[in-house]
């Protein structure tokens, strides 16, 4: 009994177990349910995973099952990136201990019931516990912000080296507080339409209907709601990733303001699609796009310069071969950001370069080929998240040496080759017509699957290793259990 | 000191191992690449087979109600006839005999061309003027066309003769159909006609299987996915006959039609206000099978032609 007692309480009690649960849900549901489209369902595993688990599934439910698939997987990010930030900031003990019970019953509820519904027969009861599950993780968030009101003079700072104004006001923790408000805020622009259209019955998927000049309300709630919170989810990443590697000085001070400006820039923007400013509201997201953006390429320049200034300070006068070498000596700390920097090819980058040739290229092709580059580019931008997620873990878990190299350079090769083979793929129509394209559509799904089904296997490895690791007496998990994440923040 | 150099001469037979390692990734991965360069036969030989579906056939629809759309909405139409299978190439070849005989269509450069009469224009984000005067109906010289021109008159690319048309645009699909004075079938009527009376996804049924329809990597005797990928199959092709050693289910709609789910997508009749684009329906070769559902739709612009778009007519 003292041995499950232990275990649990690591599991459900500190930072470092929890956000190991969340990790290993989202990495099975990924595994399994990742079976059942694309090469998979080619090659007939589709079938054979229906059949072993014995799912229901029906294919006039697709849309609302794929719905309850993406909800389950994003709660269980939010979930890490809630943990992340009551083990990095200064959060009461109530708060703390109270947003991560909260959260955790509230993903864990969303995931396996949200699944089980849809996936495993229409159990109606599951699919009140989904919704109960979501209201959870909505009430978490409200807690949160509760917790982490930056105008508490407990947060104050005065240390010259980090963002705040004359009163003391920590303008790093007012960032995190103003995505955390307006992410509540947006989880409504999802919440309203989803009871308006009656809890599912009338499912539909924004990419389907993008075309169409004339959008209900609603309709333009639900497009709104699914940009704002992956976006959300990328700026609080990339405030974590900055407090973990403590970021500081001249570029912390100009890049805090910036965020929080287009934090909020952004989400009116995204908002307004849902009120008469629609008809400019691409031009306002634009405009909160940009600061957000730019203080990103701040952490990065820091950062950057921060591992080449370590890695190099027994030089006196380094080349740019050392320097590179210095940059790259980590990468778990130079992989985060390179991700942040890889993502302008393959999400922003894209996105930029459709917005300005729509009607003369994309809008040319049929619906169906601007659709993979929709659902492409912001699968692309999610999983980046993921591996950013993972370097962090691999840190956090106390990675060292040649497994902390393997682990890092595997985590960014994999995922690179996969997301470029993506990026190659939503733009295959540019340089190859469709007749020709099978063999370039089968080398990319190639390459695709062998950077994801890798990564897979990689994270399979850390999990089997994480388990094993439960079983003994003085594991790593012993230790873990009691360091919180702001006692390894980079000095 | 021994111990040392053992664990010395260990470490660099584990690098060396992972250099092979290495190698043979990037070689595997440089192989992929080279291989995704490969030209495509787009004249591979193609399995001939004869399926007794006469495309000649029309399907007589009743006027009343019936479930439209995916959250079942209900709709009605008035009777109509509906083709039971796409137009074949060789229907669309003997069009065009006869069409580049009276004017109806003509030459223009490496593209056939024919008189559309406009639309009405409003100005809509993303609007584009479609205004009176000729429009391409089919490019001549794509590889992917299969009806052939020589300089006199058009021919079928042995093989194809009972395949649907493709690469041809909604202008030729349109000109088509008003040249015969039928006319591309509405949303609506499309749907109807496949579906039915009742909420089916399919016009066979619920589920979908291999043997049902044409669809990506559906494994018919049509395609070769290493190498130039999914093909039309003739129209009318899942009747239920085998076909040498493929056995197709019959998946006809309730009311006759063939291939109402895959092969080639199908452009319908219906100008919507503010848009220029035209919708298609019934998935393709090269979709997966949840494009195949009959309410899934696709859209384009009018003069955007492939091997995975076809058309039937309605009157």
């Amino acid at each position: 009994m003292q041995f499950i007692k232990t275990r649990f309480n690591y599991l459900f009690n500190s930072t470092k177990g929890l956000i190991l649960v969340a990790i290993a849900m989202v990495a099975v549901v990924t595994a399994v349910f990742g079976m059942l489209s694309g090469p998979m369902a080619e090659m007939g595993v589709r079938e054979v995973v229906i059949k072993a688990l014995g799912m229901d599934i029906v294919q006039a439910e697709r849309e609302g099952r794929i719905i309850i698939l993406y909800h389950s997987i994003a709660m269980a990010i939010v979930a890490i990136e809630v943990y992340m930030i009551n083990g990095l900031l200064k959060i009461k003990p109530f708060f703390k201990t109270a947003v991560n019970a909260i959260i955790t019953v509230g993903y864990l509820t969303t995931m396996i019931f949200g699944m089980g519904f849809a996936y495993f027969g229409h159990n109606w009861a599951f699919h009140g516990l989904y919704i109960f599950g979501l209201s959870l993780i909505f009430f978490a968030g409200v807690l949160l912000c509760i917790a982490l009101w930056p105008w508490n003079k407990e947060y104050h700072v005065t240390d010259k080296d980090y963002a705040h104004t004359k009163s003391g006001l920590d303008l790093e923790r007012t960032a995190f507080f103003a995505t955390a408000v307006t992410t509540v805020i947006s989880a409504l622009f999802g919440a309203v339409p989803g009871s308006f259209f009656g809890n599912g019955f009338e499912v539909f998927l924004a990419e389907n209907i993008i075309r169409l000049p004339e959008k209900t309300t609603m309709e333009y709630s639900v497009i709104g709601h699914l940009h704002i919170m992956l976006a959300l989810i990328c700026i609080m990443i990339t405030l974590i990733i900055g407090r973990w590697l403590n970021f500081k000085g001249g570029w912390h001070k100009a890049a805090m303001p910036l965020m929080i400006l287009g934090t909020i820039v952004l989400n009116l923007g995204v908002w307004g699609v849902v009120t008469p400013l629609e008809p400019i509201a691409h031009m306002i997201i634009y405009v909160g796009a940009t600061p957000s953006m730019l203080a990103a390429l701040f952490l990065l320049i820091w950062s950057w310069g921060k591992l080449i200034r370590e890695g190099t300070a027994n030089i006196a006068r380094p080349t740019f071969g050392q320097k590179l070498r210095a940059l790259l000596r980590d990468p778990l700390r130079f992989g985060p950001t390179w991700q942040m920097l890889f993502m302008n090819f393959t999400t922003s980058g894209i996105g930029i370069f459709m917005a300005v040739r729509l009607d003369e290229i994309f809008r040319v092709w049929p619906a169906r080929e601007e659709r993979i580059e929709l659902t492409g580019h912001w699968h692309v931008l999610s999983a980046i998240v993921a591996t950013i997620i993972l370097f962090y873990y691999g840190d956090m878990i106390g990675l060292k040496g040649r497994v902390r190299q393997w682990y890092g350079w595997l985590i960014i090769v994999l995922s690179d080759i996969a997301f470029a083979s993506v990026t190659a793929f939503e733009m295959k129509r540019l340089f190859i017509t469709e007749a020709e394209q099978q063999p370039l559509v089968n080398g990319l799904m190639y390459a695709i699957d062998f950077g994801l089904g890798m990564l897979l296997v990689l994270l399979a490895v850390v999990m089997v290793w994480r388990l094993i690791d439960l079983f003994k007496n003085k594991g790593r998990w012993t230790e873990e259990q009691t360091h919180e994440l702001a006692q390894e923040v980079n000095q | 000191m021994r111990s040392l150099l053992n664990i010395m001469s260990l470490r660099a037979k584990r690098s060396n191992l992972l250099a092979r390692w290495d190698c043979f990734v990037a070689v595997l991965l440089a192989m992929t690449m080279l291989a995704s360069c490969a030209p495509v036969d787009l004249n591979a030989p193609m399995p001939v087979f004869d399926t007794r579906i006469d495309p000649d056939t029309w399907a007589q629809i009743p006027a009343g109600e019936f479930h439209f759309g995916q959250h079942e909405d209900v709709e009605t139409t008035d009777a109509y006839e509906i083709m039971i299978t796409d137009v074949t190439t060789a229907q669309y070849a003997d069009f065009l005999n006869a069409a580049l005989a009276d004017g109806y269509v003509q030459l223009d450069g490496e593209q056939l061309v024919g008189f559309y009469p406009g639309d009405e224009f409003r100005g809509v984000k993303h609007e584009e003027k479609i205004e009176a005067g000729d429009w391409i109906f089919i490019p001549l010289n794509d590889p992917s066309q299969r009806v052939k021109f020589n300089g006199t008159s058009f021919t079928v690319q042995p093989g194809y003769e009972n395949h649907p048309m493709t690469m041809v645009s909604w202008f030729g699909a349109w000109g088509y159909c008003g040249y015969y004075d039928w006319r591309l079938p509405t949303e609506l009527e499309w749907e109807k006609a496949g579906r039915g009376a009742d909420e089916r996804p399919f016009p066979w049924g619920d589920e979908i299987a291999r043997e049902n329809a044409n669809f990506y990597s559906s494994r018919d005797p049509f395609e070769d996915m290493s190498s130039f990928g999914s093909r039309t199959s003739p129209v009318g092709f899942y009747n239920g006959q085998k076909y040498g050693d493929y056995q197709t289910l019959a998946s006809a709609s309730p009311y006759g039609l063939y291939d109402m789910a895959g092969n080639v997508w199908q452009w319908t009749g219906d100008v919507y206000d503010g848009m220029h684009y035209r919708f298609m329906r019934g998935g393709s070769k090269d979709t997966y099978d949840m494009d195949l559902r009959l309410w899934v739709r696709n859209n384009a612009t009018p003069t955007y032609y492939s091997p995975g778009v076809g058309f039937r007519c309605a009157r």
